[in-house]
């Protein structure tokens, strides 16, 4: 006997993300876990600039856009004045991890209460496929032209692993490249929620996710680049388990 | 009953009795008691305190405690402010209540921690971009620091701006005896905008972000810019007169440097100079009806400011219309009073060479 | 019942390829938005929810027959 499926209703409207992009999906789980957890009347996002902040028109929640790069800095002040509310930041690596690094890492430093994801997708979306501090070895972009050389444009960051240092109460990398993962992904989103209103402190999920456009890939080829390269670079997996501090 | 308290801590305590519940900053001279106090008062009074990592991440936890309807501060001095303008833009196009407070000091980049007031400029001419106009209160003692704050945190909720308080590193160090206001309790659930969850009047959720995208047709938002800083303009204008019934030789200063000018007046009028003054207290908007006044009747402006080569001088040339403007830019000292009475004395005689 | 809202489709092919059962096609019809929307054999199609998993646009809907 089949399980019903269907889009939840806080999705409203029709994405503006391009073909094969991972945010849909990313978002989508998010809604998912809201509304499994009963709290679509009692949650607050904060959208990032870029890509992300297209889940304005899509995602029907309380949602605030932050300044570039301070989604995590707002974000925790709302969780300190409204501690009984869901907040979480919906962010690219760009953004998280790039011009607000030291928002991430210090909100990560303070255990601000609220949940981080942070959506990885290796460039600049929005503004047209520019390197950005998640660019692999090698990938080319419009900013690396002949491909990032970590000689003179350093290694690739890795947020999650600095995040890591401090004592937080669940991080978690996932990624949306094909169902399994999808459905693993949503479980650190859910731990990662559950853990805020329950025990609370930081939490975050980190999620590889594919930019076929941005990539010059097919989706299809985007999803295989991810199983492929990408993942071995930045592996999949809990950093600390949830609700345990 | 009056205490006496110190520029800084009576800014920060008269911010507490305003309703302010959310406070993020970093350290810089000459502002740093404002977060010292509260790091030790607003806890113990049901607010937040937050030391954040730079005045970036200060600003826009502010916002975000601004759209959940919370009193929230935060205050910098010139190379911490210069920081805050993106924040401040941000929150002007999201049109959200904020106190920001700069207690100036003197110079361009690092400068140095003397006072000074060399912030007119980015606080009056909108230091972030887009070109956006802040309501600006500049306090002249310690007990506007408390009055004004006050003041602040009503008209940003009034008008839906953020608010800065510009003082300086004379008021913010020096101690005089106050008096302070009735504490106010804040409700951060009595605006229907603030972000608490979407309800059944916001099937979609409310949408915090520049309001040119969802709450304007694209063609009545300038229109809805114009008028919202049209409103202001003429309603928050805040000035003192001094002398102005028969003045000839109009001071305006504004802050610590007006003090020095009033002495300056009194001076002046005992030699049977016709002199008077001018003080602004909202920089923007910049007092226009007071100058609509004194426009017709006075034979020369002279702007006092403690600054290099003089800033709100471009202001009263500008409001000044046609009647010469002679600038005294006193730099890294207190304006000297002497000196005024000689510049006074040559715009009479002649010899002070004017500016506009 | 596997309901697909073909006006939502933007043909990214992540359902035709995670079908476990090869049910999903892209059809010939091409949608309001110019892509060829996916399409189901509903012959092969066993409801497991795989192609609900990996869209990214929420096309797919399994309702209880």
């Amino acid at each position: 006997m089949a399980a019903e499926r269907k889009a939840p209703s806080t999705i409203y409207g029709v994405n503006s993300f391009c073909p094969g992009c991972g945010h849909g999906i990313v978002i989508r789980l998010i809604a998912e876990v809201v509304e499994e957890m009963g709290l679509a009347e009692n949650a607050i996002g904060v959208l990032a600039v870029g890509c992300s902040c297209l889940t304005n028109r899509y995602l029907a929640l309380d949602l605030m856009q932050a300044a570039h790069g301070r989604a995590a800095a707002s974000a925790g002040a709302i969780k300190r004045c409204r501690p009984e509310k869901l907040i979480f930041t919906y962010q690219g690596d760009g953004d998280a991890a790039s011009i607000g690094i030291a928002e991430t890492l210090y909100s990560a430093q303070r255990n601000e209460g609220f949940t981080q994801i942070i959506v990885n997708n290796g460039v600049y979306g929005m503004t047209g496929g520019q390197m950005s501090p998640t660019t692999l070895v090698g990938q080319k972009t419009t900013t690396s032209v002949q491909g990032r050389d970590p000689e003179v444009m350093g290694m690739p960051l890795k947020i999650s692993e600095l995040i890591s240092s401090f004592d937080v109460a669940y991080l978690a990398r996932g990624s949306v490249h094909n169902a399994a993962s999808i459905r693993k992904t949503k479980k650190y989103i859910q731990k990662a929620f559950e853990t805020q209103m329950n025990q609370g402190g930081y939490t975050c999920v980190e999620v590889i996710s594919p930019c076929p456009t941005n990539w010059h890939l097919t989706p299809l080829q985007a999803v295989d680049r991810i199983e492929k390269e990408v993942l071995a670079y930045y592996p999949l997996g809990e950093f600390c388990e949830g609700g345990v501090r | 009953m009056k205490k006496l308290m110190k520029g800084n801590n009576a800014l920060a305590e008269a911010a507490i009795l305003a309703g302010c519940r959310f406070f993020a900053g970093y350290p810089i001279t000459p502002q740093t008691e404002i977060l010292e106090y509260l790091a030790k008062h607003l806890p113990k009074r049901g607010g937040h305190f937050v030391q954040t990592e730079s005045e970036l991440a200060g600003i826009n936890m502010v916002m975000g405690a601004a759209a959940t309807g919370f009193r929230a501060m935060t205050s910098s001095a010139g190379p911490g402010f210069s920081l805050k303008q993106e924040g401040i833009s941000y929150l002007c196009s999201m049109e959200l209540p904020a106190v920001i407070v700069d207690v100036m000091r003197y110079g361009i980049g690092l400068g140095n921690i003397v006072l000074g007031q060399g912030d007119y400029f980015q606080a009056v001419k909108g230091g972030g971009h887009g070109g956006y106009k802040v309501p600006v209160y500049a306090p002249s003692s310690v007990q506007e620091n408390v009055d004004y704050i006050t003041m602040a945190f009503d008209t940003a909720e009034a008008y839906r701006t953020p608010v800065i308080l510009l003082s300086d590193g004379a008021i913010g160090q020096m101690a005089e005896s106050v008096e302070l206001p009735e504490a106010k309790e804040h409700d951060p659930d009595k605006y229907d905008w603030t972000l608490k969850g979407r309800d059944a009047a916001h099937p979609t959720g409310r949408k915090m972000t520049d309001r040119i995208y969802y709450d304007f047709a694209y063609s009545e938002y300038d229109p809805h810019i114009r008028e919202r800083y049209s409103k202001m303009e003429e309603e928050l204008q805040m000035w003192e007169e001094i002398e102005l019934a028969d003045a000839e030789v109009v001071l305006v200063s504004y802050g610590i440097s007006s003090r020095v000018c009033k002495e300056a007046v009194k001076l002046a009028r005992k030699k049977g100079w016709k002199a008077g003054m001018i003080r602004p207290i909202t920089l923007w908007p910049f007092p226009r009806k007071a100058f609509e006044k004194t426009n017709k009747m006075a034979k020369a402006y002279l702007s006092v400011e403690m600054n290099a080569c003089g800033q709100m001088v471009e202001d009263v040339a500008l409001y000044g219309r046609s009647v010469p403007v002679y600038s005294y830019p006193s730099g890294r000292v207190i304006a000297d009073p002497e000196v005024i009475l000689q510049k006074i004395e040559g715009i009479f005689q002649g010899t002070e060479k004017e500016v506009f | 019942m596997l309901i697909i809202e073909k006006t939502k489709c933007k043909a990214c092919g992540y359902c035709v390829s995670a079908c476990p059962k090869e049910a999903l096609f892209l059809g010939d019809e091409v949608n309001e938005k110019g892509y060829k929307a996916v399409a189901v054999d509903p012959e092969k199609c066993v409801e497991c929810g795989t192609c609900y998993t990996v869209c990214p646009d929420t096309v797919f809907t399994i309702k209880e027959a």
